[in-house]
């Protein structure tokens, strides 16, 4: 199943920030469920791969102490508009997407 | 340890210096090519020092400046904490962001090659504690920390 994935970028004073929205529950595995009486399992986002034009220039490790529905921003420099920003992100269970924006 | 106040902590960075500086020889080598595999031990330590050896090898970080946090002084849920860390130093390689007093303290590690030093997330935290953001520049680590407060936890229920 794939996760809605989108992302958003903002020039200002020769800086790009890239925003990336991944709708993901981010489960910790400390929480319980109220049912069941049973732990949760952990789900959540490992890592999110930013590549410019390509080349990649960020990679962000996340633990289970991101709030669900990651918000993930990062800033790139020297970005031209027209250049291709685009972000994999992969989870625990094996799940991944991406998304691409152009500058 | 996970009360780990900010008095031990200084000494126990102080005390891991010496380490630090003979580990400095392999901090200039990369420790960690940028598509790594995740961290894991880094993310299950249950210190900061502890992550922060193995992410960056030394967990001697000294104070700077030019770390910005901007984040709330007092958010009201915990389970959303908007932080956003930027680092003004030349060279930056890495970004580490710690909350002190959740069960694993790491929240995300960033790795940069081309990017500024630059980070914004939301994370959650259990209850009030200070924020570490560690910063790898030119091979040596520099941190910046803010106290937020929370009103409401942000881990279980």
């Amino acid at each position: 199943m794939a996760r809605q994935t989108r992302m958003r970028t903002k020039t200002q004073d020769g800086a790009t920030e890239v925003l990336v929205l991944v709708s993901h529950p981010m489960e910790t595995g400390q929480r319980v469920d109220p049912k069941t009486k049973e732990k949760i399992p952990a789900h959540f986002i490992q890592k999110l791969s930013f590549t410019l034009n390509g080349k990649e220039v960020a990679v962000v490790d996340l633990g289970v102490a991101v709030s669900k529905d990651p918000l993930v921003g990062v800033k790139l420099k020297g970005a031209k508009a027209g250049d291709k920003v685009k972000v994999t992100w992969s989870d625990n269970k094996g799940e991944s997407n991406n998304a691409e924006a152009t500058v | 340890m996970t009360t780990l106040h900010r008095r031990t902590f200084l000494k126990a960075t102080l005390g891991v210096t010496a380490v630090g500086v003979a580990a400095s020889a392999g901090l200039l080598t990369p420790t960690r090519v940028l598509a790594a595999e995740w961290p894991k031990n880094a993310f299950d330590a249950k210190s900061i020092n502890d992550a922060l050896k193995d992410l960056y090898g030394a967990s001697a970080a000294t104070a700077s400046g030019s770390i910005k946090i901007k984040a709330p002084i007092q958010a009201e849920n915990g389970a959303v904490v908007p932080i956003a860390v930027s680092a003004t130093l030349p060279n930056v390689q890495g970004l580490a962001v710690f909350v002190e007093k959740n069960a694993q303290p790491l929240v995300a590690s960033v790795a940069l090659s081309g990017a500024e030093g630059y980070f914004s997330a939301r994370m959650k935290m259990g209850q009030t504690s200070d924020v570490y953001v560690v910063c790898k520049a030119g091979g040596k680590l520099y941190s910046a920390k803010q106290t937020i407060k929370v009103t409401v936890g942000g881990c279980g229920g």
